[in-house]
């Protein structure tokens, strides 16, 4: 218990959302593990993608958005006010439902983030950045010899793979996937998990999912919300064939959604 | 110091500034192993601001209120020689003086005491340029020196720069209120100082209008009469015409291109009537002075009419061409809003195609329609140039549209184009006329506001 | 009950509802009719507008000259030299010249007042002809040369045929002896008609052959300049705030009505503005591109405005979104991706305000861009009119030539701004994306 103890990467404790005069999330308590795809399931509309936001502050920029309660990284307040969004979101990558690339080419979109942060010092070392990123994603061989040309250019599954080099170019703790798959083809999603499977190594991610199937395929743990509540967490095995909660059942075989 | 080279050292500043930041931060990273927070660039342009923002405001500041400060100090020095002067002549002097100093007068037609009054204008012009110089460039090496001592690895230097920037741009949000004040307290302060010497129920209800010339500001009788009800009268009739023209055409236009066009028609169609819109009103105001005024001239005579060369009509009539495109493309945005399951419902009541759009479409998008043709006609009231060129000066009461009126627009113009004192009820009239100007075509905005958003349907 | 019911069969019932539907359908082609000429009137009014301008523009853009053979009488010169002795200019009475050319052509004129009838054949620009001449090639002094002067402009009219010289002398502005003068020298083939470089080449002047719109070519590129740079950023900067960063508050909110309010208010009290703020309290020069630039500029603002955040608005969210995910700060998110996707917008309505403006008189009759100007401006400090001024000046002098003049102003004025509407065309054709 004491190994899982330290293993814990993200804590949120007492989170709750307010969108206006509307509660979005209610008092969310998950402790999110190191090196583990955790995904988040439930119907639509029960807070799952506000939960992923909170945890890089993208809902910041929504007005009359207000967040309760406490996230921490590594033991760090991240809503502390000495924290810098800017540094908080280099840490905590982001992979968007739709894959939007940047009107830009290939290069240009994987080099952004290094190049804002200032994490390369030369042309070279950029170069490399750009090339361990897109190797990572599984995209460097379909796209090396076309790195100029615009990302936009590229299939919808080839666009969420770039999407996802240009995340972990900035080389984050955390990457967040929200519905990263649903705009995609099987084939396409396949591939999307396959990676998934490997960065789980060196990341700790968090996917929002709209598929069971994908949920059990990826995730090691998972844990299921409904009208923003969390209803359920633990194991993804003992989740899909032992859930503990009526709701959680109801969802997992069917009968809401 | 000329403007031109503080500006320039400014600018050398800023740069150095900017360059010295980047070294500066450069060399303190490689003594510690912390991770910057900032990037170089950001440090460098804090450190450049820092040494040019507050230097730039002393620069405008001093540039725009110095020519106010040594006017008055002028106009004290002159007092002290002459003596009691009137206001006329004191602006003469001081006119004088000023054009001595740039050398554009002859020494041998300037009086001893202009002179002598030049040579301390420039002697203060010469300080305040060198004071200015001094001020800006001072405050700009502390700025330089106070930003530096903050170049440090953990600087949140872009929080910085990018609060600057969201200043900035808060500050140019800010100028489009500053510009309604500007004209706000502009007009209403000249409009206060007419009333000083015209009432306001003659102003507002008088059936009389000439302002005679002032030759001198002594002169008796140089008031005139301001009664501004042949002006509102004359507006209102051009404005008519021009209504009269645009809103059927213009409507008409938009209808059949939406509703009956194909779209290769439409496509042609529409941006054509837009080039009127495009038009420069100094070309109508030419096309109607020049090409239109004579053909109705000639045209009336043949039929017996007396039509004057400077007509309401002519004046209305092209007015009312230019509205053409202003009513058709706001129609035809309300038009093609109006949802097509309306029409389909009609249609299959078996509605002809007339009886759809005049039963059915027209009526869902009145409120749009009747707000277009307020907007169009608040420009037809402040629309200047083609009654300037086109319909008369001599402020006529009458309701016959072959005679020549005249607008409130055309009497601004008559009343301070050309050099005359910024004193005078005159010049003042001016800014009362601009200021009723305003409020109506103001008021007009906000009604076809009020009417959208009142009667608006709302369709999913 | 049984008269009511639907007689689908009853006869008349159907010859009514026949003649009633052919009514309907009479009613539809008048309806359809009427908004075809609505479209045609409209249409046709601007080719009218159109072709009578350009057509009246048309014997403005050329003029008739007289070549005649001047003598420049060494003697009579002055001639400035530098230190390596090069001619650096030259002085003479030019006038005097032309004079005595046109008297040796016509031995025959003695008395004053003819001679001064013969003078006024020509232009009052005739001398400079010679003069420009003579400064291009001093090596002409002492020689008799070919000279190409412009005739008056009344006499110009009469050669394209603008003055009728079949009109009974009193009617006609040129005496029957200008004419068998002028006749005389169509004989010996010394008149042609030229390209009138004057158009563009001079300054304003009183004559209108001489006449140009050198000054206020000058004076609108100035002042569009100043326009441009107070305008671009100022608007830009209001619109990211307004679109981008601003929260939903209070002074917000006014500023956006603001904003809609002025794109309303019409273009003469903005003039006022300019007058009672700029000129009478800040006590700026009058007449000058920097003033007119000033006043325009916050005349085109609001379209600016409105404009960028159009265009703005029209970038997708999830661009934003994918920035932030990998950490840029809101200005970084504006600044590397929003605002080059939103340029050509920008550029467009820019081009589109600033086009307005190039047109616009009202404003700057009021702040004195209409002074009778002879210079070319040279900075914006100096006096200066701009083209549109100076069509409304040209339309106000009363000599037939000037009618011309005028419409080739307006033809020269529509030409710039087909080019900058057409550029705004291209750049939105060229650079638009849809998303």
């Amino acid at each position: 218990m004491s190994s899982q103890e330290e293993n814990i990467k993200i804590r949120t404790s007492g989170v709750t959302v307010h969108y206006g005069a509307a509660q979005a999330l209610h008092g969310i308590d998950l402790d999110i593990r190191a090196n583990e795809v955790t995904a988040l399931i439930g119907p639509s509309g029960c807070g799952k993608s506000t939960f992923l936001r909170c945890i890089n502050r993208m809902n910041d920029v929504i007005e009359d958005c207000h967040f309760g309660g406490k996230i921490e990284i590594d033991g760090e307040d991240i809503y502390s006010g000495e924290i810098d969004v800017v540094e908080l979101r280099a840490r905590v990558g982001m992979v968007f439902q739709k894959p939007n690339p940047f009107p830009k080419s290939i290069y240009d979109n994987v080099a952004y983030g290094p190049r804002i942060h200032g994490l390369a010092s030369s042309k070279d070392e950029l170069d490399h950045m750009v090339e361990t990123s897109l190797r990572r994603a599984g995209l460097w061989q379909e796209v090396h010899d076309r790195l100029h040309t615009s990302g936009s250019g590229l299939s919808g599954g080839q666009q969420q793979r770039l999407c996802i080099a240009r995340t972990i170019a900035v080389d984050p703790n955390v990457v967040l996937m929200d519905e990263p798959c649903s705009a995609l083809d099987p084939i396409a999603t396949a591939i999307i998990e396959e990676l998934i499977e490997e960065l789980r190594s060196q990341y700790t991610i968090v996917i929002v999912t709209h598929s069971m199937q994908q949920a059990a395929r990826v995730s090691q743990r998972t844990a299921y919300f409904h009208l923003g509540h969390l209803v359920e967490h633990g194991d993804t095995d003992r989740i899909f064939t032992n859930p503990a909660n009526k709701q959680t059942e109801a969802y997992i075989s069917g009968k809401i959604g | 110091m000329t403007l031109n080279f503080l500006v320039i050292c400014l600018i050398s500043l800023g740069v150095y500034s900017f360059l010295f930041g980047r070294y500066r931060i450069r060399k303190v990273t490689q003594q510690v192993s912390v991770k910057q927070h900032s990037r170089d660039v950001y440090h460098a342009t804090f450190l450049a601001a820092c040494a040019t923002i507050v230097p730039l405001i002393v620069l405008i500041v001093w540039s725009s209120l110095s020519p106010l400060v040594l006017n008055g100090l002028l106009e004290v020095q002159l007092q002290n020689m002459v003596g009691a002067a009137t206001v006329g002549e004191m602006g003469v002097l001081i006119a004088q003086t000023k054009a001595f100093s740039a050398g554009l007068l002859n020494p041998a037609f300037v009086s001893d005491d202009v002179k002598q009054a030049a040579s301390y204008y420039e002697s203060l012009q010469a300080a305040s340029d060198t004071g200015r110089a001094l001020l800006v460039l001072a405050i700009g090496l502390v700025g330089l020196a106070f930003g530096s001592r903050f170049l440090t690895v953990r600087f949140t230097a872009r929080h910085w720069v990018e609060r600057l920037a969201t200043w900035l741009m808060i500050g140019a949000s800010v100028i489009a209120i500053l510009t309604t004040i500007g004209i706000v307290l502009s007009l209403v302060f000249e409009t206060i100082r007419f009333f000083d010497s015209v009432s306001v129920t003659e102003f507002l209800f008088g059936l009389h209008w000439s302002p005679q010339i002032a030759i001198r500001a002594d002169q008796a009788g140089s008031s005139g009469s301001f009664g501004a009800i042949p002006l509102f009268a004359g507006t209102l009739m051009i404005t008519l015409i021009a209504m009269v023209v645009a809103v059927p055409v213009g409507l008409m236009s938009a209808i059949y291109l939406s509703e009956y066009a194909t779209p290769r028609l439409r496509n042609i169609a529409k941006p054509t009537i837009e080039v009127l819109a495009g038009i420069p009103t100094v070309v109508y105001g030419f096309f109607a002075a020049l090409v239109l005024a004579p053909l109705l001239r000639d045209g009336g005579s043949d039929i017996g009419l007396t039509v004057s060369s400077e007509s309401a009509l002519a004046a209305g009539l092209v007015m009312g061409t230019m509205i053409i495109p202003f009513i058709s493309s706001l129609s035809d945005d309300v038009i093609n809003a109006v949802p097509q399951n309306l029409r389909d419902g009609a249609a299959a009541l078996g509605a002809t195609r007339s009886e759809t759009i005049i039963q059915v479409v027209l009526p869902a998008a009145l409120p749009g329609i009747v707000s277009a043709v307020l907007l169009a006609i608040s420009r037809a009231i402040g629309e200047t140039m083609i009654v300037v060129m086109a319909a008369g000066v001599a402020a006529n009461l009458t309701a016959n549209p072959f005679e020549s009126v005249t607008t409130v627009t055309v009497q601004i113009v008559m009343l301070l184009v050309g050099d005359q004192e910024f004193d005078s009820a005159k010049t003042l009239a001016a800014f009362a006329l601009g200021l009723l100007l305003f409020i109506i075509t103001l008021g007009l905005n906000i009604l076809a506001l009020y009417v959208v958003n009142k009667y608006r349907e709302q369709y999913d | 009950m049984t008269d009511r019911g639907p007689q689908k069969n009853d006869p008349i019932r159907a010859a009514r509802q026949a003649q009633r539907l052919k009514k309907r359908y009479r009613k539809e082609r008048r309806f359809r009719a009427f908004g075809m000429s609505a479209v045609l009137l409209a249409t046709g009014i601007l080719a009218f507008l159109m072709t009578s301008i350009v057509y009246t523009s048309i014997p403005a853009f050329t003029h008739h000259n007289l070549t005649l053979d001047v003598t420049i009488i060494a003697e009579e010169v002055d001639i400035l030299r530098d230190d390596q002795g090069l001619v650096t200019n030259v002085d003479a009475n030019w006038l005097g010249f032309v004079r005595t050319a046109l008297r040796d052509s016509f031995p025959e004129v003695t008395s004053r007042r003819d001679k001064r009838d013969l003078y006024k054949l020509l232009s009052i620009g005739a001398p400079d002809a010679v003069r420009d001449a003579v400064q291009a090639d001093p090596n002409l002094i002492g020689q008799t040369i070919q000279v190409r002067l412009p005739l008056s402009d009344d006499i110009d009219l009469v050669m394209k045929g603008l003055i009728d010289r079949n009109l009974p002398e009193t009617d006609r502005l040129v005496s029957d002896r200008e004419l068998a003068w002028l006749d005389k020298f169509i004989a010996e083939q010394r008149v042609s008609e030229n390209f009138a470089i004057q158009l563009f080449a001079n300054g304003d002047s009183r004559e209108p052959e001489m006449a140009g719109l050198k000054g206020a070519l000058m004076g609108s590129l100035l002042t569009m300049l100043v326009t441009l740079l107070i305008s671009f950023p100022l608007g830009v900067l209001a619109a990211v705030y307004l679109q981008e960063m601003a929260p939903k508050n209070r002074l917000t909110q006014i500023i956006e009505v603001n904003i809609n309010n002025l794109a309303a208010v019409p273009s003469i009290v903005f003039g006022l503005l300019g007058l009672a703020v700029f000129i009478s309290f800040f006590q700026l020069p009058r007449s000058a591109p920097l003033v007119g630039g000033m006043v325009l500029a916050l005349m085109t603002l609001p379209t600016i405005i409105i404009a960028t955040r159009a265009s703005l608005a029209s970038v997708p969210p999830s661009i934003r979104q994918a920035a932030m995910g990998v950490g840029a700060s809101r200005l970084q998110v504006i600044m590397h991706h929003v605002l080059p996707l939103a340029m050509p917008g920008i550029l467009t309505g820019t081009i589109i305000g600033l086009a307005q403006a190039a047109g616009e008189t009202a404003p700057l009759l009021m702040i004195g861009m209409m002074a009778f100007i002879v210079d070319t401006p040279t900075d914006v400090t100096s006096k200066a009119t701009v083209l549109p001024a100076q069509i409304y000046m040209w339309a106000n002098n009363p000599e037939r030539a000037f009618v011309a003049r005028t419409s080739a102003g307006i033809v020269v004025l529509l030409s710039f701004l087909l080019l900058v509407n057409g550029l705004a065309i291209y750049f939105r054709k060229r650079f638009e994306k849809r998303w």
